[in-house]
């Protein structure tokens, strides 16, 4: 535990901000994009005022603010960048060149509705049509994590079994923007934390020229990219061993893959990511009020996925009520598919029901979250389960027929 | 290196591939008799193929993939490119 911890008030952006100067991140390049703006708007305050020693390099899209970082990660540097919604797309396939190339570049997706109808409000279906890229994807849920897991971010990237990039997300507005009482860490923890960044086995070397990324016949590709699979198996434990030694250096554990809210003696268990997380733990005591045994299971990593941990979890309970804030057209829910397909490969026979909600910004309130699983639990009583994820709270009348 | 971690990366070696030579279409014939050893075509050859030896060029036909860009330099055409087989 650490005493002197100085709180601050900090919108999630700024805490994502300080997290990234506390790591001594050596290069940082991002173009701008609300909202996640003020993110390298502090940043760069930071490195003008010479608090953080850092290159800031200014760039003309996202596409150059990651291929600038895959040239600084590829020598080495400790690299950050962030955006959001239509920026991540446009950065796209760097993105996937990133992870390709084993980089571990951290970067910050504050997520946002994707365009058309243009929306700037929070939707998780930005970073998760990134889900099979190789990046590790992590999702925070207020302002004190996204500052803990994003330091916590760069020593998951540079695991040498692991070197893969890192994403760590946060909704739109209602975590970028909102002041909350935000424990920083003293510099002095953090280096203990987090050592100096060592330049990765494959760090780009005069003396010794080699090419990275270039072409792969089918003989070995196949290999190249079972090694990502592996790392990224492999990240399921450093995940949770890092959030561990976090806890004992710092003092908050938020439990590694997953969020746990009143599990053990639960019937029904709502999963969910994201700030969504913070209204059901709301929505779990109002319930258990009511002597309806409800826990909550927040994802924090979605990939890895927690497939092991979840199946563990859910397999004995009566009813399990995925809400996301993402959505597969024509497939489903992307959540609630891999929900599905973890408790399909583990054997869980648990009755499942998928709740697509608050896309494009909308409020899912503690209310909403009460309706949905007093819906799913008459649905589960009449057996009346669905076979494709139910939208919630859509309008229904004239002027959406 | 454990199978967590196989980086995409190569180093270079000749011929890694097979002769690329075979890849050629046209070939550059040398003029030898024109040539004014500038070394222009040694300069510009991005596979590396061309080298000087007692003041002319000389290409590696092995590994020459016939691009034509030393064709394309040479101030004085000392270089042509000829359909392979003419």
């Amino acid at each position: 535990m650490n005493e002197q911890n100085n709180i601050k008030m900090l919108t999630g952006n700024y805490a994502a901000a300080y997290a990234v100067k506390l790591s001594r991140v050596e290069v940082i390049s991002a173009y701008p994009i609300t909202p996640q703006t003020s993110i390298i708007e502090k940043l760069s305050e930071f490195v003008e005022r010479g608090e953080l020693n850092a290159r800031f390099i200014r760039v003309e899209s996202e596409h150059s603010a990651m291929a600038s970082l895959i040239g600084a990660a590829s020598v080495g540097a400790r690299t950050y960048t962030a955006t959001s919604a239509q920026g991540l797309l446009y950065m796209g396939e760097v993105v996937w060149w990133a992870a390709g190339a084993r980089l571990p570049i951290v970067m910050g997706v504050v997520t946002r509705a994707l365009a058309p109808p243009w929306s700037i409000w929070t939707d998780h279906t930005d970073i998760l049509s990134f889900r099979d890229s190789g990046w590790i994807i992590l999702f925070a849920s207020n302002a004190q994590e996204v500052l803990d897991l994003t330091i916590q971010a760069f020593k998951i990237a540079e695991n040498e079994k692991i070197l893969l990039p890192v994403a760590v997300t946060w909704d739109a507005f209602v975590v970028s923007h909102t002041l909350e009482p935000v424990s920083i860490p003293e510099q002095r923890i953090i280096d203990e934390f987090l050592e100096k960044k060592r330049p990765q086995p494959h760090a780009l070397n005069v003396d010794e020229p080699f090419s990275l990324g270039n072409i792969t016949f089918p003989s070995d590709y196949m290999e190249l990219r079972r090694s990502i699979d592996r790392a990224m198996k492999y990240a399921k434990e450093i995940i949770v061993s890092v959030d561990k030694e976090f806890g004992e250096k710092i003092g908050r554990k938020y439990g590694g893959l997953i969020e746990e809210y009143f599990i053990n003696d639960a019937d029904i268990l709502i999963i969910t990511l994201g700030v969504i997380g913070e209204e059901a733990k709301e929505a779990v005591d109002r319930l258990r009020k009511e002597d309806l045994r409800v826990g909550l299971i927040r994802l924090r990593s979605i990939r890895p996925f927690p497939s092991e941990i979840l199946s563990k979890y859910c397999c004995d309970k009566k009813l399990c009520i995925v809400i996301e804030r993402s959505v597969s057209f024509g497939g489903g829910g992307v959540i609630l598919n891999d929900v599905l397909s973890t408790f399909y490969r583990y054997n869980v026979e648990t009755p499942t029901i998928g709740y697509i909600a608050g896309l494009g910004g909308r409020e899912v309130s503690v209310e909403d979250i009460v309706g949905m699983v007093s819906e799913a639990c008459g649905r589960l009583k009449d057996g009346k389960l669905p076979n494709e994820p139910l939208w919630y709270g859509v309008k229904i009348g004239e002027r959406y027929e | 290196m454990s199978n967590y971690f196989i980086p995409p990366i190569s180093k270079p070696s000749i011929g890694s591939l097979g002769k690329t030579g075979s890849w050629r279409s046209l070939y550059p014939k040398l003029q030898l008799d024109k040539c004014t050893s500038c070394g222009l075509c040694w300069l510009y050859c991005p596979e590396g193929v061309i080298e000087i030896i007692d003041d002319k060029p000389r290409i590696d036909y092995d590994f020459c993939k016939g691009c034509g860009i030393c064709a394309d330099v040479c101030p004085v055409k000392a270089i042509e490119m000829v359909r392979e087989g003419e």
